[in-house]
């Protein structure tokens, strides 16, 4: 069957396309949210499952309603089909759901180009999960218990956990990604203005569950430079006080 | 090719004894249906438990009283985790498979094919007592102090570093495990060897070939289950590292292993509930199946091929690469096309029918539009990049309680009433059945779409609190209102049911003129050996044959 294989063929290189086709817009340096680009992914195949349940319910409706017994012991009047219109009714519809599948892997491909490219700049935090709460790393030993970050930059959080498998589940953003002991995953997102919303655990942990979230703040530039700076300060002072107590104190635990 | 067996009907017995001793199908498929309704009841009280404590955020203290911890000694969440895992576990494995594969598979398909019984009957009412030995294992949740909080899925490294008992959900499994084994073997075999003579594989019933598909699916998949769980008991109690990544084992291994099975699993409960309603409709429409080949060859057995190839759309969001995220992302969107097949099948089957309603035939109208709603639901799920955010979410939750909970459960429902005359000699059709379809179907509608919507809002899956969504509270307390119906609707069901099986109004053999073999060849109740003589099909014989 050359000719169905050319079909195939063809179809598998739209998928690809359109595959691709995001992929590069996503590396020409022009930065997509893939907030917005969940929504409008979203909003789309929506449409397509109302056509189709629409569809079909309709048509349910009326054979449910027109075919119903006129008289007792009515019998239903349809002859087996013959072999054409049996293969019909299989490849036609085969056909069209396969159609249907190919379009909506391709929307989805494309989608899932966006949410896993990490832009060239972006800022990374690293997340570590415990049972139950979240652990933010901004580098140079600062460490914090909210995710705190600039709007307009898009921000990359590598994950791991330290006990069981959690999961980050940014419910405003429309992302989440598994956090498990012994592998880093990622994710990615773009605030692109300042928002304070939160972070859920959505895989589940434990007893407390339901219990592990903390804020997730999108802060203006200025903002977050002055957060990050006081949080050094602080920081330094601590490291400061610890070397005193170190040289004063005879029997000071190493620190750990 | 052997002609029918040789076998003196036995004047029939009934003691307690004869019950428990009893190698009879139709009696194991009785008792199946006992011991899965009553895991149902139990599994039901843990959802309605479920739902009183998510009406509100905050604790309520009184899901503690359903798990049986009335001294209060575990915090809300420890004791609402245990009500969760055992409503999931005991749904799917207690109540589903069994009724679907035990009760209806056992009573219907020896019936069905005309032949006296099963190929193993003792081996088949072994499968019937490990299934009652797994109920008490998994019954025990109430009893012990360590109750088992892992949900039906078991998720390493939680199951071995939780403190809760790991290792009755494993023995639960283990035992429903080897009964679905056994009884894979046995169906397979009274299916392929069994059938009257003059039955070929193009005149069985739609329910014979379902059955046949899932029972090809649990002899393939259900080892890997029994594998993956008994590795978990190893880790946790014997010390070894499979999933521990310290000691050079990987966590996403059991995650990949569980889903291997447990995706088929899926459509082992799919394909029978689909069968029932392929009977169920065409008996009431009194119609030919419309397009039988392709909704058998197409649709079944394209359901049987492709399951196996799907399970990663449940690990779009562990970090797993591209290529079989990506890859599974088609796979799992093509399963549309053998069930498109059979969804065209279904509805062509009304097309020219002469449709008799009852509560039977309400049930599988109403199934109709739940797979429709579950089904559809299901395709954001199977692109990876929508299930970044609906995954974990109520969205997921109500997409699979449309499809297993309501779907599948409501076939079952059906399915008691239709064959209710058959296994009874009297109709369950009176008025309170009526009266419960519309306390549940409403009620379950009331339940679920409430948890659709904040679902694509992302309230997340298994929280006892979401004091951090208190904007869904409206919506939980909806649900909760619904889930109170369908208590209501359940609870008279099977009042309905209890009071017919002995006062119901007797009707004749075949009160619903059908052309399939239980109906026309037997009595109602059958006797032991079902049939008076050996049946014999001719060359224009099918189930579906009206005209």
């Amino acid at each position: 069957m050359p000719k169905r294989l050319e079909m195939i063929v063809n179809l598998l290189g739209i998928l690809l396309l359109s595959g691709e086709a995001a992929f590069a817009k996503a590396t020409t340096g022009e930065i997509q949210s893939p907030t917005e680009a969940w929504n409008h992914t979203w909003d789309d195949v929506l449409w397509d499952l109302w056509i189709i349940g629409g569809v079909f319910t309709i048509v349910a409706v009326y054979l449910l309603i027109r075919y119903r017994a006129r008289s007792p012991g009515a019998v239903g009047t349809a002859r087996p089909l013959n072999l054409d219109m049996a293969l019909a009714w299989a490849l036609v519809p085969a056909a069209i759901f396969m159609a249907d599948d190919f379009f909506l892997a391709a929307k989805g491909w494309s989608l899932w180009n966006i949410q896993r490219q990490v832009p060239r700049d972006a800022m990374e935090v690293k997340v570590t999960g415990y049972q139950w709460y979240f652990e933010y790393d901004y580098g140079n030993g600062i460490t914090d218990s909210e995710l705190v970050v600039p709007v307009g930059r898009p921000i990359v959080l590598r994950m791991t956990s330290k006990d069981v498998i959690h999961s980050f589940g940014l419910t405003e953003y429309r992302l989440k990604e598994d956090m498990m002991p012994g592998r880093v995953t990622y994710l990615w997102f773009y605030p692109e203005k300042p928002l304070e919303t939160q972070v859920v655990c959505v895989e589940f942990c434990g007893t407390s569950h339901a219990e592990m979230y903390n804020k997730v703040r999108a802060v203006p530039k200025a903002e977050y430079d002055a957060w990050l700076s006081k949080k050094l300060e602080r920081k330094k002072k601590a490291e400061l006080r610890k070397s005193q107590a170190a040289d004063d104190g005879a029997n000071v635990e190493p620190a750990q | 090719m052997t002609t029918a067996t040789e076998f003196a009907p036995a004047p029939r017995r009934s003691g307690i004894k004869e019950w428990i001793f009893t190698t009879d199908h139709k009696r194991i498929g009785i008792l199946y249906l006992v011991g899965a309704m009553a895991a149902f009841v139990v599994a039901g009280i843990m959802g309605l438990g479920i739902r009183i404590e998510q009406m509100s955020p905050g604790e309520s203290g009184l899901i503690n009283y359903f798990v049986g911890d009335f001294a209060q000694t575990m915090t809300t969440g420890a004791a609402y985790n245990a009500a969760l895992y055992f409503h999931g576990a005991a749904m799917i494995l207690a109540f589903l498979i069994p009724a679907l594969t035990g009760f209806a598979a056992n009573y219907l398909v020896p019936l069905m094919i005309g032949a006296p019984d099963v190929a193993f009957p003792r081996i088949n009412a072994l499968s019937l007592w490990l299934f009652y030995a797994a109920i008490l294992v998994a019954l025990l949740t109430f009893v012990i102090p360590d109750k088992p909080d892992i949900m039906w899925t078991g998720y390493p490294p939680y199951s071995i570093t939780t403190s809760a008992n790991t290792a009755f959900y494993v023995f639960t499994v283990h035992l429903i495990g080897f009964a679905s084994i056994l009884g894979a073997v046995n169906f397979l075999i009274t299916i392929i060897y069994m059938r009257a003579p003059g039955m070929g594989w193009n005149k069985m019933n739609m329910f014979v070939w379902t059955t046949f598909g899932a029972f090809v699916i649990q002899i393939v998949f259900v080892p890997v289950l029994a594998a993956a769980v008994t590795l978990l008991l190893l880790d946790k109690y014997v010390g070894t590292g499979f999933f521990d990544p310290t000691r050079g084992g990987d966590v996403l291994l059991y995650q990949n292993l569980f889903w291997f099975y447990s995706h088929p699993a899926v459509y082992v409960i799919f394909l029978p509930a689909i069968g029932l309603l392929f009977d169920i409709i065409a008996t009431q429409a009194k119609n030919y199946i419309f397009n039988y080949k392709a909704a058998v060859y197409g649709g079944i057995l394209g359901i049987v091929v492709i399951t196996g190839e799907v399970w990663v759309h449940h690990l779009y969001i562990a970090g797993m690469p591209n290529w079989i995220s990506i890859g599974m992302m088609v796979t799992t969107l093509l399963i549309s096309v053998p069930v498109g097949l059979i969804l065209i099948s279904l509805w062509g089957t009304l097309y020219k029918g002469a449709i008799t309603y009852n509560v039977s035939m309400w049930y599988a109208v109403v199934c109709l539009f739940l797979i429709l709603a579950g089904g559809l639901t299901g395709i954001p799920l199977a692109i990876t990049s929508l299930t970044v955010h609906l995954s974990e979410t109520s969205f997921v939750h109500a997409h699979f309680h449309f499809i297993m909970g309501l779907m599948a459960t409501f076939a079952v429902f059906a399915a008691v009433y239709h064959w209710f005359p058959k296994m009874t000699g009297r109709s369950a059709d009176i008025p309170i059945a009526k009266i419960a379809f519309w306390f549940t179907v409403i009620g379950s509608q009331v339940t679920f779409l409430p948890l659709f919507l904040i679902g694509i809002k992302g309230m997340p899956r298994r929280y006892w609190d979401y004091a951090m969504f208190p904007e869904f509270e409206p919506y939980h307390l909806i649900a909760t209102f619904g889930s109170a119906l369908v208590a209501v609707g359940v609870t008279l069901m099977i009042v309905g049911w209890i009071y017919a099986a002995f006062r119901g109004p007797k009707v004749s053999t075949n009160p619903w003129n059908s052309k399939s073999l239980e109906w026309t060849h037997t009595e109602s109740p059958p006797g032991p050996g079902n049939f008076q003589r050996p049946v014999r099909v001719d060359e224009s014989w099918t189930p579906y044959n009206y005209n």
